[in-house]
């Protein structure tokens, strides 16, 4: 198998269990996500040769569900970035066009799929790590509601913020994906034991959704705004009732996310001292300069400066102007979710402001920071959000999101299951 | 407050005796093992892997708070102490902050100038124990280190007392009385090699504080108080000033030196441990019973067996040591208190041994061969050492020695024997020496081969020469 889009950093055909529900079924896997046997290495040069001793949770139900794990795919280093560029180990390009970035952090997953490498694949979602390269690549990316799927094996970067989450072709894929890996593990303590056990209803009728003003705002290419419109009327014509709503949060959501994110970063990154995984240190220096060459030398540029930012953000006498005012903005936001699903059942609207970006167009931080702001609120309020093709921009593709309320996966999975069935049909 | 009086707070630091780690099934019995053989991917850090808390653990650790009448809040959380130390295999310790599992509360010691005192507590907080660091060669001179993660993730309480200990007695004393709270608790086992780990502050009243890091012992911990009050006093009575600074103990040596410089000091960017929701411990505590502890076991002594309080004091503060003489007292427990606390004690402190190593059926035997008079108090000391020493049985020992106290026959016969001997001695004694009878005494203890009752004989030739 050809992989020209440099979707894959290792290529395996582990097959699982004879039979089982996704028995004979390709899945690949991203490379944030321990693989017993298979290296592991976020991206990151910082763990290149380290083979995890043991799966994640998600990865011995996929074994026992019969899924054949056809590799490990290239991320953004620790799921740090929007476009996949950010790799240790070379970007991976669009399949849709090789020009473009494929999105990120989930960018391996998203291209194997759309290149029919993988029939399925397993993304993380910190801030929209799933359904970016889901929307660019022109595939299904579903984050679960936060506690749904055990993390247990997912190498950390923002434990507060990131699920592990489906990607596939279909919504039915996706579907099916769930069931297997939202099973409990008493090893993750932020799960909540809700498996998944739904088949899709494709149905909105009677459904409310919401369309939140913000969504539509400055920075929303005009053209996949209206890309997006266009599909709320399909599902309004389908029977839901649509309203428009509006999120006055929003303007806090990616201050709030950038500190969460990178001052847990910050702390999660520790670990990596060259001692017991990756590149080992010089020995001949003690220990602080070795540990810290090891650092400065395998980190990438982006990863460091998020290091940066965290450890700044956690500070002694800038915790509460940083850290603890970013929980507060998030607990904002959360209210105005609940607030909203207190009348809606869905919230609707793009994906991403753009189609996907040119390779290297996104040069500075700060505007490949801007494109996350249409997916980081649904991680600050931990609620389900799908991306689902909706049509195309000069020939690039458009994601349509769906968010629903905590724990009500199977909601946001019908709508997405009902849109898909009228835009095929 | 005096003008040079000492003031003492310490925090210590005890591994709960729970079978498994804080947070990973590993068994935390690593102690005759090999390095790096109690651990899993979650004790060694390894990137992907979660905390699960031990309930036991939480258990135990509510037990402590409700023994030392600490208040529990409804919710605690556990927090990232971020610092980089090979020992360290997560970059962070989790620990608690700002949100512990209890706060106030104190525990009863008994103060330096009598009476009882009740020294406050600021707070108890479960957290996980580091690694260990080997360094090859030793010390300073070491060439490499070598890291043993088998104690990672022990887990571990630390309380912190406030600074109301007025001198190195009381802090051990302190010590002593936590340590047999916790061995009641059933939540601490002392005799495991660094189960204990304190940190003392101590100050001269008006002058700064110095820490004193990484006591590892009971005894250690009033010797490296000692050693630094004279050496404050010393620094102020040249008019020197004291650095607020940490300090190590150098437990061979017995004293503290200089550590960690102010450039270095850390700054542990605390915050919430993502992974573990607060833990709502308040509905646990109703089925947290407590058994008795040991003041209240020093009452029923007292109560129940009639024991002076000193007795009672020294056979609660220890549960092994209590639960001995619990098993020894019989029919005579003011005797067998006295046997215990005073003599048993005393030969197991000359031989470095704990009360765990007696045999208390045997120590029965002997306490029976004493209270029916069968042997002397001399001789039952010369039995115990011989029980403590050897597998021999008492009545063995007093019949292979000869120890048991003679018949009134055998000490008539004596006493008739000596009188015939000593016909000078016998004169000297009618005629008003009292010397006399001493001599006499001790040559029918000679001829009993100390068998005798020394007592008994002089008594018995008094009635003689009476006569």
């Amino acid at each position: 198998m050809d992989d020209r889009f440099n979707a894959y950093l290792l290529r395996s055909d582990v097959p699982g269990r004879r039979s089982g529900p996704l028995a004979g079924r390709t899945v690949a896997i991203k490379d944030n996500i321990s693989t017993a046997g298979m290296e592991t290495t976020c991206g990151s040069r910082i763990l290149k040769g380290y083979v995890p001793p043991y799966d994640a949770h998600v990865v011995s139900l996929l074994r026992d569900a019969g899924a054949t794990i056809n590799g490990k795919t290239n991320m953004d280093e620790f799921g740090m970035g929007t476009t996949t560029e950010n790799s240790g180990f070379g970007p991976t390009l669009n399949p849709v066009d090789t020009t473009r970035v494929p999105g990120g952090s989930s960018g391996g997953s998203a291209a194997a799929v759309a290149a029919g490498l993988a029939e399925m694949a397993l993304g993380t979602d910190t801030g929209g790590s799933i359904r970016c390269p889901a929307a660019f690549c022109g595939i299904v990316g579903f984050k679960p509601t936060y506690g749904r799927v055990s993390r247990y094996g997912l190498v950390a970067y923002a434990n507060s913020l990131e699920t592990i989450g489906p990607m596939g072709r279909t919504v039915g894929d996706i579907s099916a994906l769930l069931r297997v890996i939202s099973r409990p593990d008493p090893r993750d303590s932020t799960m909540q034991g809700l498996p998944y056990e739904h088949d899709p209803v494709p149905s909105v009728r009677g459904r409310t959704i919401g369309v939140p003003a913000e969504f539509f705002g400055e920075g929303v290419d005009p053209r996949v705004a209206a890309k997006v419109r266009d599909s709320i009327e399909t599902l309004a014509a389908c029977g839901a009732k649509v309203v428009p709503v509006s999120m006055p949060t929003m303007k806090f959501a990616l201050a709030a996310y950038y500190i969460t994110c990178t001052s847990e970063a910050s702390s999660n990154l520790a670990r990596y001292d060259g001692v017991r995984f990756g590149p080992g240190a010089e020995v001949q220096r003690s220990w602080h300069d070795a540990f810290t060459a090891v650092r400065a030398e395998h980190f990438g540029e982006e990863v460091r400066r998020r290091i940066l930012l965290g450890t700044f953000a956690l500070s002694a006498g800038y915790y509460g102007r940083y850290y603890g005012k970013a929980q507060t903005a998030r607990a904002q936001v959360a209210a105005d979710f609940e607030r909203l699903f207190r009348s809606v059942d869905l919230l609707a609207g793009p994906t991403m402001p753009t189609v996907a970006f040119r390779l290297g167009e996104l040069a500075d931080p700060l505007s490949m920071y801007l494109a996350d702001i249409l997916t980081v609120p649904a991680n600050l309020a931990g609620v389900p959000a799908i991306s689902v093709p909706c049509g195309s921009v000069d020939g690039l593709p458009v994601g349509l999101q769906l968010m629903g309320r905590p724990f009500d996966d199977e909601t946001v999975i019908d709508a997405a299951a009902a849109f898909e069935a009228e835009v095929t049909a | 407050m005096s003008a040079d009086q000492v003031i003492i707070g310490l925090e210590i630091h005890c591994q709960l005796d729970t079978r498994t780690k804080l947070f990973c099934g590993c068994s935390t019995d690593y102690r005759d093992d090999g390095p790096n053989t109690h651990v899993c991917p979650v004790c060694l850090g390894l990137p992907g892997t979660m905390p699960a808390v031990n309930r036991r653990a939480v258990e135990y650790a509510l037990r402590v708070a409700k023994a030392f009448n600490c208040e529990i809040p409804e919710e605690c959380e556990f927090s990232r102490k971020n610092y980089f130390y090979p020992d360290l295999p997560k970059g962070y310790q989790i620990t608690q902050y700002d949100r512990p599992l209890a706060l106030g509360g104190h525990i009863v010691i008994e103060a330096e100038e009598g009476g009882e005192k009740k020294v406050r507590l600021t707070r108890i907080h479960m957290e996980e124990d580091p690694g260990r660091l080997v360094h090859r060669g030793g010390g300073a001179r070491a060439r490499y280190s070598l890291v043993d993660y088998n104690r990672s993730g022990v887990p571990l309480i630390e309380i912190v007392t406030e600074p109301d200990l007025r001198s190195p007695k009381e802090a051990r004393r302190l010590l002593a009385k936590l340590r047999a709270t916790l061995e009641y608790l059933g939540v601490f086992d002392s005799e495991k090699e660094g189960s204990l780990r304190v940190d003392a502050n101590v100050s001269i009243a008006g002058h700064d504080r110095v820490e004193i890091k990484n006591i590892s012992s009971y005894k250690g911990v009033e010797k490296a108080l000692t050693f630094e009050i004279t050496r404050q006093r010393s620094l102020i009575r040249r008019g020197a000033t004291v650095e607020r600074e940490t300090r190590h103990f150098v437990e061979a040596r017995g004293t503290t030196t200089a550590s960690r410089s102010k450039v270095e000091e850390h700054d542990y960017r605390y915050f919430p441990e993502p992974d573990l929701p607060p833990l709502r411990v308040a509905s646990w505590l109703d089925d947290i019973a407590l058994p008795e502890l040991p003041d209240a076991r020093r009452e029923r002594f007292m109560q129940q067996y009639g024991l002076s309080i000193n007795h009672a004091r020294t056979l609660t503060g220890d549960l092994r040591l209590a639960e001995f003489f619990e098993a020894v007292a019989g029919e005579d427990p003011v005797l067998a208190a006295t046997w215990v606390a005073d003599t048993l004690l005393g030969e197991l402190n000359y031989r470095d041994r704990t009360i765990a190593t007696v045999d208390p059926i045997r120590f029965r035997s002997l306490l029976s061969l004493v209270g029916s008079g069968t042997i002397t108090d001399r001789s039952g000391v010369e039995v115990l050492r011989l029980v403590l020493d050897t597998p021999e049985e008492p009545a063995s020992i007093v019949e292979r020695l000869g120890l048991a106290v003679t018949g009134d026959d055998a000490v008539a016969t004596a006493i008739a024997e000596v009188l015939a001997e000593q016909p000078q001695a016998v004169a000297d004694y009618r005629a008003g020496k009292g010397a006399a009878l001493n001599y006499l005494a001790g040559q029918v203890m000679k001829k009993t081969r100390g068998r005798a009752d020394p007592r008994e004989v002089g008594r018995r030739l008094a009635e003689a020469l009476a006569e």
